[in-house]
């Protein structure tokens, strides 16, 4: 059997690479090149991150005794995954860039690519399992559950999942860096990466700015009145609940409270206004082919670092769903993804409209 | 990947670089057996390889039509470039004149170097290739304006194989009073060049584009032009590009060269039959279309784009069949970028994606390139047969851009 593997430079694509091999795969290493320094607003000419990531990952590829390529899908990450960041902060929603780079790039385009080099499976290092229960495909989360990646991973449609394998989905953290250590990878100490890879500042908003070629849309504070409070930079430089860098004096935190991309409007309240209990979600995926039709009990996580809450979901049609959280939710944020779970089974998920 | 064809290994991408001839590595044993001395020392071992290198620099003056004192030892292409732009643009400076004309699809040692200068405060023009890949000396003349310190036209293109009408531009450059330099990498022992009777004031080459070692080119300059350094130090090459001089490399170069020269006539009729046979066999794969002029090419070059095709998936598969190939130019990463070049000339994303170039040698057989149009063919056909993209253009979902 073959299998690609997609690695990114870090050491848990790297250790997955090497339980591959161990367990008998053909493999094949690869480094996706999904954007140039430009797109990031970096110099050309300074050696970028991104390259030295993909020097780990032919470093690791030769000890490992495995073919290493770079595929260039610059192209298609701009089309998909670029173009749906820079879309969602014009529409005054936090898109979640790595939702869309597992879909529409890892097992999609590189699936795609494994197919045609004659590769049975597509590798990750992400922190999930995969399990197969009455014929289906299960998604569960990863046993350290401090690791788990499966929020990122609700996209998956049967047929991806019958093709994907997570080696790390049973190990811990701890266990990895110390293999990786064991095995002399170049990368073993590496710090996990953080920032959004075509963001490697977090300023958003230049990048998104250094793609449209134009400011993002400018306007005012308000309050929930509609009385103005003072202009802001533009709308792409906030996201629901922030309070830090709005440069509004008061005798009372402020938080941004909602993002109105038709007029312009920042709306600024007081820390109760963020809370709410109900969630509409669009372009949901259901991991399995037999969803549910009515409503169901089940825990639902919002965003990524957060703890699942308990609450009551209705579907609404093919692929979107409403949710009712039984507490009070904190900035529940359009754009970002809910995930919903029974146990540490993934049942799908979708973005918060 | 390889040996799945009894171990077939076609090698056409002689563009990437060249195997080296024998006779430029015999040539090269003695400097790094025997002959080891440093050309600066006073000593006999020092003399011995001061002679060597009076002598291999006579050699390449030679074949290039200009005496050998024009000649500037680099470590290649792409410093010969870059140093002949730099100077180029620093003798402007001095006269107050900071314009640079050159084309969209010449080599990144060219174009990075014009855009560092354009950060400078130099405006750089880039003339249009259009779509058969060719300048033509007019757009040079109209280019051309009373600050221009530099005309850059490559000879051949690296991708498509166009050659460019270097004589007459030259001929323009010389009338109008501007500098005239050509990148001539990928033409230098391919095709006949004499620096003198066509006009060229600058023109970098590179060994290892000619069965050559690789690490060694040189930078003509006519008489008279003052280089700028990059590299400074020790007074090798006149001052003008420091560092112990790489002997040995020297030696095989200039041997290659002479050895290319001498066979070009012969060579060109073997290439050039065995090109036009490659190009009409794959002009029968459905929607796909040849880039570059289709006569005004390298003999040995041929570049094809497959409609619905990645060409990452192509050369990879195609290495599995015994073939070495290209598509795009090689990125830092290892990587392929879509190529500027066939954007260049007019070819849309999707389409410059999917882009074959192969580059023959004289060590090319006949059969040699009957197996490799029949490999083409399977691979376009497998890759098409799996790809969403071919299954949207078959089915009239998209529209096909090559007929």
């Amino acid at each position: 059997m073959k299998a690609l593997i997609a690695m990114s430079g870090g050491v848990d694509s790297s250790l997955a690479a090497k339980l591959m091999i161990e367990r008998g795969f053909e493999c094949i290493g690869c480094t996706m090149k999904l954007y140039q320094n430009e797109d990031a607003g970096i110099e050309r000419s300074r050696t970028c991150c991104s390259l030295d990531d993909v020097e780990d990952a032919r470093s690791v590829s030769y000890k490992l005794g495995m073919p290493f390529y770079v595929f260039n899908f610059t192209q298609d990450f701009k089309n998909t995954v670029i173009r749906n960041f820079i879309e969602g902060y014009e529409k005054g929603v936090t898109p979640n860039p790595c939702i869309d780079c597992n879909r529409y790039m890892k097992f999609d385009k590189l699936y795609e690519r494994a197919k045609a080099l004659g590769c049975d499976y597509i590798v990750t290092g992400h922190y999930a399992r995969i399990e197969k229960q009455n014929g289906e495909y299960v998604l569960k989360k990863a046993l350290d559950e401090t690791k788990d990646q499966t929020y990122v991973l609700y996209s998956l449609t049967q047929e991806q999942l019958a093709h994907i394998q997570f080696p790390l989905g049973e190990m811990k953290k701890t266990q990895v860096r110390a293999l990786a250590e064991q095995s002399g990878f170049i990368n073993a100490n590496k710090p996990d990466s953080q920032d959004i890879c075509f963001v490697p500042d977090g300023d958003y908003a230049r990048v998104i700015e250094l793609h449209t070629g134009k400011k993002s849309m400018q306007g005012n504070f308000v309050d929930a009145q509609g009385n103005i409070l003072g202009r802001h930079k533009g709308i792409a430089h906030y996201t629901l609940g922030q309070r830090k860098g709005l440069g509004i004096s008061s005798t009372e935190p402020l938080y941004v409270c909602k993002i109105c991309s038709q007029s312009g409007d920042v709306v600024l309240g007081g820390g109760k206004e963020l809370f709410g209990n109900e969630a509409n979600v669009c372009d949901f995926n259901w991991i399995s082919p037999s969803s549910p039709k009515d409503t169901f009990r089940c825990k639902v996580k919002i965003r990524y670092r957060q703890p699942e809450q308990w609450a009551s979901v209705t579907p609404t049609g093919d692929s979107t769903v409403h949710i009712t959280f039984d507490d009070p939710q904190r900035a529940i944020t359009p754009g970002q993804a809910a995930v919903l779970y029974d146990g540490d089974t993934v049942l799908g998920g979708g973005t918060i409209k | 990947m390889n040996c799945l064809n009894g171990c077939r290994n076609i090698y056409i991408d002689n563009a990437a670089t060249t195997k080296m001839s024998k006779s430029a590595i015999n040539a090269m044993l003695p400097y790094l057996d025997g002959i080891y001395g440093n050309p600066s020392s006073l000593h006999s071992e020092g003399q011995k390889a001061a002679e060597a290198l009076v002598g291999a620099r006579e050699r390449i003056a030679k074949c290039l039509g200009c005496t050998s004192r024009d000649l500037t030892f680099t470590s290649g292409g792409s410093e010969a470039d870059n140093q002949a732009i730099v100077s180029a643009a620093r003798i402007g400076e001095k006269k107050g004149k900071k314009h640079i004309v050159s084309t969209a699809f010449e080599h990144h040692a060219v174009l990075h170097t014009l855009e560092r200068l354009k950060k400078e405060g130099f405006e750089i023009t880039l003339l249009d290739v259009h779509e058969n890949g060719l300048v033509t000396p007019e757009q040079v003349a109209e280019a051309i304006r009373p600050d221009t310190c530099l005309v850059t036209v490559m000879y051949a293109n690296n991708e498509i194989g166009t050659i460019q009408p270097i004589a007459e531009i030259g001929a323009i450059c010389r009338e109008r009073g501007v500098l005239f330099h050509t990148d001539a990498v990928q033409a230098v022992g391919h095709l006949k060049i004499n620096v003198t009777e066509q006009n060229i004031d600058m023109l970098s080459l590179s060994a290892h584009k000619f069965h050559g070692p690789k690490g060694i080119g040189v930078l003509y300059a006519r008489k008279g032009i003052p280089l700028t350094n990059l590299i400074e130090g020790g007074a090798q090459e006149r001052g003008k590009r420091a560092g112990t001089e790489n002997i040995p490399a020297i030696m095989g170069m200039a041997t290659a060269l002479e050895e290319a020269c001498e066979n070009i006539d012969k060579n060109t009729k073997k290439l050039t039959a065995l090109r036009d046979r490659l190009i009409s066999g794959l002009s029968e794969i459905p929607h796909s279309i040849l880039n570059g002029d289709a006569k005004k090419r390298l003999p040995g070059n041929v570049n094809f784009c497959f409609e619905g095709i990645e060409g990452e998936s192509l050369l990879l598969l195609l290495d599995d069949k015994g073939i070495c190939a290209s598509s795009g130019s090689a990125c830092t990463s290892g990587s392929l970028d879509p190529s500027h070049v066939l954007l260049a000339i007019g070819r849309v994303h999707d389409i410059a994606h999917g882009s074959l170039r192969l580059s023959l040698s004289e060590e090319n057989t006949e059969e040699e390139i009957e197996y490799t149009i029949g490999a083409v063919k399977e691979v376009v056909e497998y890759l098409r047969s799996i790809s969403p993209i071919w299954r949207d253009l078959s089915s009239g979902k998209k529209k096909f851009i090559i007929k």
